[in-house]
């Protein structure tokens, strides 16, 4: 407290990979694909990582009750407090985790906008864990951009995306950031 | 987030606004099931403690343990080395010497937080110090109080009692005067000290007076042990002039709060029914408290880089 604050790397975008119509079109067939594979939309609960998987956790469950007409919830989880790098990076503000009802016998989704190392997963596990025993966890990602250092696969892919280790994937939502888009880019300093 | 916490005076707003909004997100642990965060894991806390102590030492200790901390209590009474003379900074340096990350310290003399800070390494929190602070109880009270009141800005709030000895009425006007609440001091003449006025809290002498106009109404216990010091007349002429009863309470605004950093004296500073009225919050600060020192837990002890900035 009372330090400077960290100074702002200028983000460079690179291209712009999935447009508006991309990512409804993909979260769409997301939508599809998990009610497919629940066969149904028994037990099933939608949970968003925070920041951006909570918005598109509560745009899958909007999308599943728009064409299967039944409600299923959603909400948000912060795993801040389970990463395994609080240590090395300081703590972060923390916002609230949301979850509907009880997570024992449900059969949860978890929805993040980009899959990388695999590690806030693993820390998303142990929190979900936590709040209740589900009978399944399932992952559900808008853009997987590989470089994994935990064996964590998504079960419901919006895009795949090779990257180089060196470039950033940016989602940018409605909700969040006003425009909804995928973006490749570099930190300038 | 700063390495020590000495006084509330190393806070601005925006410091006590990041450790109430952390506080917030995990008072919700407290409800589920498994009441248990892995941050800490491998981390260790002490709690140092030379005086006497109920909640504030419960608190730390749930605390630092809901955060997966491993915790040592050390009291320094008869089965401590105390005993047989081990000065303060000889235990300090024995507990730097077995890796502690952070001393949650107690201690009648005013200034050993800040003096124990100058020998470790770890992280020194300061959990009442003589007549000086007690910056945790500050930060759980502004808590409490913005559970019911948004703002705290322009809050109304008197503090009522023994003003001279307390350091939870200093760490307390300090914090709400930075928050910007209106504060009044409200005790006998010989219990508020002279340089009071230059705190930014207005003082008075007569409780009756401001009933109708305050939001809050903290009273601060009356130490029975400095009776001897014959600074009021008997407990009987403190009740009746400074003590809270339901016919006060009746007088004051219908969402007054009632709030005491305890241990309660029923029949002095607060009357029975009153502490158990549902204007009183009593209980629920000691519930805060857990969430609040979690907070300054998780923020000081939660990142090991030197700059320490909060991130996004």
């Amino acid at each position: 407290m009372g330090n400077a604050p960290a100074q702002k790397r200028e983000f460079v975008v690179k291209s712009r990979l999935l447009e508006p119509d991309d990512v409804r079109r993909a979260l769409v067939r997301i939508s599809h694909e998990i009610v497919e594979r629940n066969k149904g939309t028994d037990d099933l609960v939608i949970v968003g990582i925070r920041t951006r998987g909570a918005p598109l956790a509560d745009r899958i469950a909007a999308s599943i009750a728009d064409f299967e007409g039944a409600d299923v919830p959603s909400g948000a989880l912060d795993v801040t407090l389970y990463r395994d790098d609080v240590a090395l990076r300081g703590p972060r503000n923390l916002e609230a985790t949301t979850v509907p009802a009880d997570l024992d016998g449900r059969n949860v989704v978890l929805v993040d906008d980009v899959l990388y190392t695999g590690r806030t997963i693993r820390a998303a596990f142990d929190a979900v864990l936590d709040l209740g025993r589900p009978r399944a966890i399932r992952l559900a990602v808008l853009v997987d951009r590989g470089h994994r250092e935990l064996p964590i696969r998504a079960d419901h892919v919006g895009k795949n995306l090779p990257t180089a280790a060196s470039e950033i994937v940016k989602v940018h939502l409605q909700e969040i950031d006003g425009e909804d888009a995928v973006l490749i880019g570099e930190y300038r300093p | 987030m700063m390495k020590h916490l000495l006084s509330m005076d190393q806070l601005s707003s925006a410091d006590i606004v990041t450790i109430l909004d952390t506080a917030e997100s995990l008072r919700s642990v407290t409800d589920r099931p498994i009441k248990k965060l892995p941050t800490l894991r491998g981390r260790t806390v002490c709690n140092l403690f030379y005086e006497a102590s109920t909640r504030t030492r419960i608190s730390f200790e749930l605390a630092a343990k809901r955060l997966s901390a491993d915790v040592i209590n050390f009291s320094a009474d008869s089965k401590s080395s105390v005993a047989k003379g081990e000065s303060f900074k000889d235990t300090a340096w024995t507990l730097e010497a077995m890796g502690v990350d952070a001393i949650i310290v107690r201690h009648g003399s005013s200034g050993a937080p800040h003096q124990l800070s100058q020998w470790v390494k770890a992280s020194v929190l300061n959990a009442g110090d003589g007549q000086h602070e007690h910056p945790t109880q500050a930060l759980l009270d502004l808590y409490s109080m913005r559970e019911h009141f948004k703002d705290l800005e322009g809050l109304k709030v008197a503090i009522v009692g023994d003003v001279l000895h307390s350091r939870v009425a200093r760490s307390n006007v300090k914090g709400l005067v930075t928050m910007g609440a209106d504060v009044i001091l409200i005790g006998p003449p010989t219990l508020i000290p002279p340089q009071a006025a230059t705190w930014g809290a207005r003082i008075g002498y007569d409780l009756d007076e401001v009933l109708e106009e305050i939001d809050v109404c903290y009273l601060l216990r009356v130490q029975k042990e400095r009776q001897s010091e014959q600074l009021f007349p008997s407990l009987r002429e403190y009740a009746a002039l400074w003590g809270l009863d339901s016919r006060r309470l009746a007088r004051m605004k219908p969402e007054v709060l009632v709030m005491h950093p305890g241990p309660m004296n029923r029949g002095v500073e607060i009357g029975a029914d009153v502490s158990e009225s549902p204007r009183s919050i009593i209980l629920d600060q000691v519930a805060n408290g857990l969430a609040v020192r979690m907070s300054l837990l998780y923020l000081m002890l939660g990142g090991r880089s030197e700059d320490g900035e909060v991130f996004e």
